[in-house]
């Protein structure tokens, strides 16, 4: 059995990332080009790895599976990257960010690890201001920064709405560099389908390229997780269409463990849902809280009206609206943090105050357009509103927004170490992909800086801690391998067996219905008859599908049901993990509400007591119980308080 | 509404595709393009027939991967706006819509509507970046940028890569997209240093690549997403001339 130890290192909280650079170990100039390190992965945490490694010397195989490596996920990032740079002299500290981001994600993240990320956010800033990344600038010329959720300082650094997107081909060029001088090879539209592990090291993947459909093996000395998180899981999401769970789940069920896997964010500022057909959500990022003032009317008849298209919200006067977050927690406002903010607009339209649908509520800016103008808005967040004209057909310029919340981050992940690395040796995972810095819930700002923070400034010293004693490893030839040869065997077992389901029902329409399972049992509100009866019927609809599932074509070759396919199947399975976890927490903590636990205000309830704790779940078969091992969360530097934004 | 999509179909690479045509009933216009063309692929699979292949992720407008041609225009007929953006509402009932392909020599078809479009990965990769190594660099503030050149370059730097502006050239020039990139770099100090090598080097890379030449037709710019305006190739082409003159 494997035992958790998260090798914090010694000392002071300020001082542990610098005793561990001081003392780990490197890997000499002349052995780092026999080394192989492969990335799956090329977001954020992804790119920047590998280019890192790249630059060091290090031989990089990296993968993704859309057609080039600038479009993974992370290239859709709106609002922006914290960092405790304190430009603007408002009182902020790397400690207060620490503290920020623990008390956000309430209580549930390593303190060590997080003061780390703190510690390199202002790294991430200088890094990609020399690369040419085109933030914010002031009229000085100086870097601008705005607000978000759950702060109180203004350190978000920004490029327009798309600073994802700005960062992410900041961490393309890098890897770009890098394949021009041939320390990294590329491999795109390829998907790893399996983790293979050797004398219990982890050694390799098997990929099925999605052109060819060949399957095929490559060998690494390590391997590194950067494959994003599992929102997809509820079918509509702000993900990408493709955005998964699978490698994660693979690693799991190869020995790593996966931790917090309920810790999903239901973020408050999305376009609602229109109809059937929808493919997926979009997010208004929450940057718009800054300048956006949310409401609903007062009055449930005006609500009603409302539905009914009888009454315009431009015809609310301001005595009957309800800027209920504004009501509801002064100190913080509308910036509040997302989990805060979803719950609250949920309880207003289950209260039937709900506007549009009746699921939605109003994103105003009415008075920041009084206040400062419509071009300074527009200068802000022109991208946003236009994207939102184009989806609404509505001018967000002339009536408000309307807005609800929807799954978009998922704080669970694969349990890693203070060095990021899983359960299983020479396996790392970073990015969303990982559990670690969030706790229960993400701020806003805060999965950019972890991303890079995990790729360029952690994984290229602490990789080579482990690598220092791989160098007398030498390259295999997965051809002559067996355990590369079964990994294979079993992924082509996999797909053989999904491609003669030849059932009749497709993979989108089991998806849907795993979604709506999902949201109504294992979403915003839960409860243990809700969770019980969740896993219940998760469990039969993995039956349908592998009974019923219906791929048409063959697998030699592009066949997009089979992409499909293959990822639902892990997600099936994931759901339920996630429903799990969610049963067995019986309290209430960030993402995470147990209608069971609540105060009388309504707010989470936590249980320090019996569960402060990441939960760390670990496979033991397909047909036994996964098995609960437990970190115990230490806070030494900060006193754990009921979270307050009153 | 009731429509007929009328769809390129090709196997794969080296076989010869053609137009199928494909009626469709009670689509509703809030839905976007791409949630049509996934009704239609439900249709195709209940019909036992394989579904159409195309490309697309983010399905808002920022990642560059959905490409279509649609009714003789990339993107379709909104302007601003990537295929995944467009709503049916921009249809009419009882329309007949034509998609196809971006078609360029520079991006073979893959299947149906995905095209290959590496050949951008291997133009950026010539010298698309900055040269700088992780660690080790200035503060962020220690080199102070107009906002004027900073936002100029933001507007450069918005290029999503999706290759529309290369299937709507007459030539298959990827001079727009490399415009952006060098423009972008060349705006700020950083990436000054190396302005004229980094152009060089891209524009080499395109030529070797089988794209055309720009004879500054503008088409280009229209079709643009992210509207890139063609001032940028100037920048490129003054860039370039720098190289020329200093060899
Ligand atoms: C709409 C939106 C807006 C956001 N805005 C912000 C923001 O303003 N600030 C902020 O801090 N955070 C924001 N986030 C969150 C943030 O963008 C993500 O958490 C972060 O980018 C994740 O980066 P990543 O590198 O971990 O993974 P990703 O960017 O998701 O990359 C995953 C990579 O893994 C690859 N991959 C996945 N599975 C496989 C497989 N099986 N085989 C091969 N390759 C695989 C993919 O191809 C891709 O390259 C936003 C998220 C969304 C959805
Ligand atoms: S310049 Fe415009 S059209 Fe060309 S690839 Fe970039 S975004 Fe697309
Ligand atoms: S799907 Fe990403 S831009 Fe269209």
């Amino acid at each position: 059995m494997t035992t958790l130890n998260s090798k914090i290192p010694e000392g002071p909280l300020a001082e542990k990332w610098n005793n561990y650079k001081a003392h780990q170990k490197l890997v000499n100039p002349s052995n780092k080009r026999k080394i192989d390190i492969i990335v799956v992965g090329t977001g954020l945490a992804g790119a920047s790895a590998a280019a890192s490694f790249g630059e060091l010397g290090f031989q990089v195989k990296s993968f993704c599976y859309q057609d080039s490596p600038r479009r993974a996920h992370s290239i859709a990032a709106q609002g922006g990257i914290n960092a405790a740079k304190n430009y603007p002299n408002d009182g902020d500290t790397i400690y207060r960010l620490f503290y920020d981001t623990i008390k956000g994600g309430d209580y549930k993240a390593r303190e060590a690890n997080v003061y780390r990320l703190a510690t390199v956010s202002n790294d991430i800033i200088d890094q990609s201001v020399a690369q040419g990344i085109p933030f914010a600038r002031e009229y000085g010329g100086l870097l601008a920064n705005r607000s978000f959720g759950g702060a109180q300082v203004s350190r978000t650094f920004y490029a327009r709405g798309q600073t994802g997107q700005q960062l992410l081909l900041g961490a393309y060029g890098a890897l770009n560099r890098q394949i021009e001088a041939g320390t990294v090879k590329i491999y795109n539209r390829t998907e790893m389908m399996d983790l293979v592990i050797i004398d219990g090291k982890a050694r390799g993947i098997v990929t099925r390229n999605l052109i060819t459909g060949k399957i095929e093996s490559h060998f690494g000395h390590a391997v590194v997780l950067a494959t994003g998180g599992y929102g997809n899981l509820f079918f509509l999401s702000t993900n990408a269409m493709g955005s998964n769970g699978s490698a994660a789940w693979q690693a799991y069920k190869k020995g790593a463990f996966f931790a917090n896997p309920c810790f999903v964010q239901i973020h408050p500022t999305c376009i609602p849902v229109h109809g059937d057909f929808q493919s997926k959500l979009t997010l208004m990022s929450e940057s718009l809280r800054n300048d956006g003032r949310i409401w609903v009317p007062k009055n449930k008849e005006d609500a009603e009206a409302i539905r009914a298209g009888k009454l315009k919200p431009t015809e609310i006067p301001e005595e009957n609206r309800d800027y209920y977050l504004e009501r509801r927690y002064p100190a913080f406002g509308n910036l509040v943090p997302r989990d805060v903010a979803s719950r609250a607009a949920k309880e207003r339209c289950d209260a039937g105050y709900g506007v549009g649908t009746g699921k939605a509520v109003y994103l105003d800016f009415k008075s920041a357009i009084e206040r400062l103008g419509e071009d300074k808005i527009r200068e802000r967040y022109g991208n946003l509103f236009q994207m939102y004209e184009k989806i609404v057909d509505e001018n967000p310029y002339k009536t408000p927004m309307m807005i609800y919340p929807a799954i978009h981050y998922t704080m669970g992940g694969i349990w890693v170490d203070y060095e990021l690395m899983t359960t299983i040796p020479g396996l790392y995972a970073a990015g969303e992909a990982n559990f670690s810095d969030h706790g229960a819930n993400r701020l806003g700002a805060s999965a950019l800086m972890q991303g890079l923070a995990d790729g360029y400034f952690v994984l290229p010293y602490t990789i080579q801690n482990y690598l220092a004693d791989e160098i007398h490893t030498p390259r295999m030839n997965p051809a002559e391998v067996k355990e590369f040869k079964d990994a294979e065997e079993q992924v082509k077992n996999r797909i053989d067996k999904l491609m003669n389901i030849k059932g009749n029902r497709t993979v989108d329409s089991i998806h849907k219905e795993l979604g709506h399972i999902m949201w109504e049992h294992v979403g915003m509100a839960r409860t243990k008859e809700g969770l019980t009866e969740g896993i219940e019927k998760i469990r039969a609809l993995r039956d349908v599908f592998w009974k019923e599932v219906k791929i048409p074509g063959t697998a030699n070759g592009i066949n997009l049901e089979l992409e499909k396919a293959n990822r639902l199947a892990d997600f099936l399975e994931l759901g339920e993990l996630m429903a799990r976890d969610a049963l067995h927490r019986e309290e209430s903590c960030g993402g995470h509400f147990r209608e069971e636990y609540q105060t009388e205000e309504g707010e989470a309830l936590r249980n320090d007591k019996d569960f402060m704790y990441a939960a760390a779940w670990e496979y033991t078969g397909d047909h036994a119980n996964p098995k609960l091992n437990k970190e115990i969360l230490k806070y030494e530097n900060i006193e754990v308080k009921v979270r307050n934004y009153k | 509404m009731n429509i007929t999509v009328k769809v390129w179909r090709q196997k794969d690479a080296n076989s010869k595709g053609n137009f199928e045509s494909y009626k469709l009933n009670d689509i509703t216009p809030d839905s976007s393009f791409l949630e049509m063309m996934d009704v239609l692929n439900e249709q195709l699979l209940a019909e036992g027939k394989e579904p159409v292949a195309y490309d697309h992720d983010c399905r808002e407008g920022i990642c560059g991967m959905c490409s279509m041609f649609i009714n003789g225009r990339a993107h379709g007929p909104d302007t601003e706006i990537t295929t995944c953006q467009l709503h049916m509402r921009k249809f009419k009932d009882g329309d007949t819509i034509t998609v196809e392909p971006w078609r360029s020599g520079g991006f073979p078809i893959i299947k149906d509507l995905m095209v290959d479009r590496s050949a951008y990965d291997k133009i950026l990769q010539a010298g698309g970046y900055i040269s700088v190594n992780t660690g080790g660099v200035p503060d962020a503030n220690a080199i102070p940028i107009s906002k004027e050149a900073s936002d100029e370059a933001m507007d450069a730097a918005t290029c999503i890569g999706c290759g529309a502006c290369v299937a709507t050239c007459k030539n298959s020039s990827a001079m727009l997209f490399v415009a952006a990139k060098v423009s972008q770099l060349a705006l700020l100090p950083q990436g000054k240093v190396e302005a004229t090598r980094r152009a060089k080097a891209m524009i080499a890379r395109m030529d070797e690549l089988g794209f055309g030449n720009c004879t500054n037709t503008g088409a280009c710019e229209v079709e643009c997403p992210k509207g890139i305006s063609i001032t940028h190739i100037a920048r490129l082409n003054r860039e370039f001339l720098c190289a020329a003159v200093k060899e």
